[in-house]
Formats: C-alpha cells, structure tokens, sequence
C-alpha cells in the first residue's frame, strides 16, 4: 500500500486556489502528503494538533481574522470533535472546511477502523452538516472549490471524506 | 483574591488587544466591567478558548491575543498547551483563573483541588514561561510584563469559588461574534 502523492497534491492545490492560509491537523495514514506539503510551503501555516477538536478552535480564531482555514483528520477524529464542531462552529457559525479521510468504508483491512467507518456518514447527517464523497482524481478540485464556498456562504461545517480509491494506489 | 478584582486591576489595559473569555464567570464579570467590541466571549465548547486564541495569533502576529481561560475549562483541553507550546506565539498569553471549582454549574471541586497544578502542566507541556500566582498585586505585574514578551506565556491566577451574581448578558451569540470579527478587520496590520 502507497498513500497516492498525485492525488494528494490535487488536494493539496485545490486547497490553495481555494485561498486557504492555514491548515489543522493529526497525523493520519493516508494524510502524510498533504501534511509534508503543508509543512514545506512558507505560504501555509500548518498546526500539528493534539486533538482533532482543537482544530475547530483555530478554525475560529482564522476566520475572526479573515483568513480561510482547513481541518485535515480522519474520521475517527471527526468523530471526537463533535461538541466543538456543534458548540463552536455551528452556534458561533464559523466556516469549516473539514478534509475527512474515510477509514473503515469497503475495503478497510484494520479491524479498528471499521466501527467509525459505520458511523461517519450517519454522523454527518445527525448533525446536518453537508457533506460530499470524493474517489476519483477527476472531481477533486471541483468539489474542495463547492465544498468550500458552501462553508463560507452558509458560514457553517463542510465535510468532505477522501476515499481509499483517491489516497491508496 | 477574586477574580472580579484582578479584572479590574488589568481592565484598562485591555484595550489595545484581542480578548477571548470561556464562559460563565469569568465572561459575565468582563462583561459587567463595561463591553468592549474587542471582546469575545465563547460561551460554550469548553477548552477551546485557548484554541480560538491561537488561531488569531497565528493569523494576527502583530495583535496582542488575551485569552481569559477557567480551570475547568484547560482541564478539558490539556492538549492545548502543547499545540501552543510548539507554535510559541510571541503575542498569546493564556490566563487561567483557577477557583478550583467548576463554580458556574454548582461548584463541583475539580482537579486542580486536589493536587492538579496547572502551571506545572503548563512548563512540562513546553510553554517557558508560566506562573502561578495568589497575590493580586502580582497578578497585576505578571500580566503587564507578560504581555510584551517574545514567548507565549501563561499565568495561572488562584482566585477565590466566588461568581457574579448575575450570570445574563444582553449580548447576542452571533452578535458578539459579527461585532468581533468587524473590530479585527478594521485594525490596521504594523
């Protein structure tokens, strides 16, 4: 298994032609690339976090200044900053563009991985936050530009789940 | 001390800088000493407010980020010191009123009553300078000179299990939130 580096910098650009200045995130298997290119471009500012939910706080604090952020995490971590995506993001409404590997969908080997993957879209849905799937390279930069149009019009969470067809060659 | 006093005592010095409160007490007794549109009080996820800090002075290093923190609260996000620890913003200081008491929902004892030391924390998170502080003159000269330092600081103030009386605002969520974000845009980059 090779995490796909084409497919990550298609994200990777897609996110910064969308202007996003600031990016969260916690270590994640299929999120290697993007975190690297993060972390080597001098135009972005990278937060490694503890917790995923902290992300949503800096979220905040990037918007109050005016500057687009992303969220880069795996589902599981979606999963663990639900209260601060409800009772930050959504009651304060603040844009969140949430870049969500999907663990635990059709194929998942890691049997840890597959409880969270059963839950993550219904998640969603509970919590009323749109989401869309992508799993080819083809729709990449248009659904990161809606995705993060819809966050920043509606000034709410976004998510969109990066699936193993997209990030494992 | 109560921490209604040391508000007071940094009140006025206030102005120039970004302020982030947790909610409850600490957001009603800031309140109480007048609104300020570089106020915001984040009135629910509890632990994020330093998070929240963070994210403006990462985006914002030339602005001052104050950040009014509970025990409770940092109790709930221990995390947040190392994020803040590794990044080092010369322009966040986390202050943390600890009543060793999540007093706003009743006064239940937290950890820090029973030997939880939230400097220490602090320190072995990697954030070089924290304090902690029973003496409101001290206070006082703690967050004077920490504010103008190249490191982030945090300075822990133990104050008295004693709230407002009154914990109503009439200040609207999203208001304070579009109020906020308005002030920012408008202050000029050095």
């Amino acid at each position: 298994m090779a995490v796909s580096v084409k497919n990550s910098e298609l994200i990777y650009k897609s996110l910064k032609k969308c202007g996003v200045k600031i990016v969260s995130a916690l270590p994640e298997t299929w999120l290697v690339h993007l975190i690297r290119f993060s972390e080597e471009d001098p135009d972005m500012q990278l937060v490694r976090l503890a917790k995923e939910e902290e992300g949503v706080g800096i979220s905040a604090g990037a918007h109050f200044a005016g500057l687009k952020s992303a969220m880069l995490m795996q589902n599981h971590g979606f999963l663990a900053s639900v209260n601060g995506i409800v009772s930050l993001a959504q009651l304060y409404r603040i844009p969140l563009l949430m870049i969500i590997s999907y663990r635990g969908e059709m194929g998942e080997t890691d049997p840890w991985q597959t409880e969270g993957g059963l839950r993550t879209e219904s998640t969603l849905k509970a919590l009323d936050i749109p989401y869309d799937i992508i799993d080819s390279s083809e729709s990449v930069e248009k659904k990161i530009n809606k995705a993060a149009v819809l966050s920043e019009s509606s000034e709410r969470p976004v998510a969109l789940l990066i699936t193993r067809d997209l990030m494992v060659e | 001390m109560k921490r209604i006093d040391a508000l007071k005592r940094i009140y006025k010095l206030l102005d120039s800088k970004l302020i982030i409160t947790n909610m409850g007490a600490v957001a009603a007794e800031l309140y109480s000493l007048g609104h300020k549109k570089n106020f915001f009080y984040l009135e629910h996820s509890m632990g994020l407010a330093s998070s929240v800090g963070l994210g403006i002075a990462l985006s914002k290093p030339d602005i001052n980020v104050i950040v009014l923190d509970g025990d409770g609260s940092v109790l709930m996000n221990l995390g947040t010191f190392s994020t803040i620890a590794r990044y080092n913003p010369k322009n966040l200081t986390h202050i943390i009123f600890d009543n060793e008491s999540l007093l706003s929902v009743g006064g239940f004892p937290t950890a820090t009553s029973t030997g939880t030391n939230l400097k220490n924390i602090a320190l072995s998170s990697g954030i070089k300078f924290a304090y902690e502080t029973k003496d409101i003159d001290e206070f006082e000269s703690l967050f004077e000179k920490n504010i103008n330092i190249d490191n982030a600081s945090v300075i822990v103030s133990k104050v008295e299990a004693k709230g407002p009386e009154k914990f109503t605002m009439d200040l609207g969520l999203i208001e304070n939130k579009i109020e906020f974000k308005r002030h920012i845009n408008s202050l000029k980059e050095n």
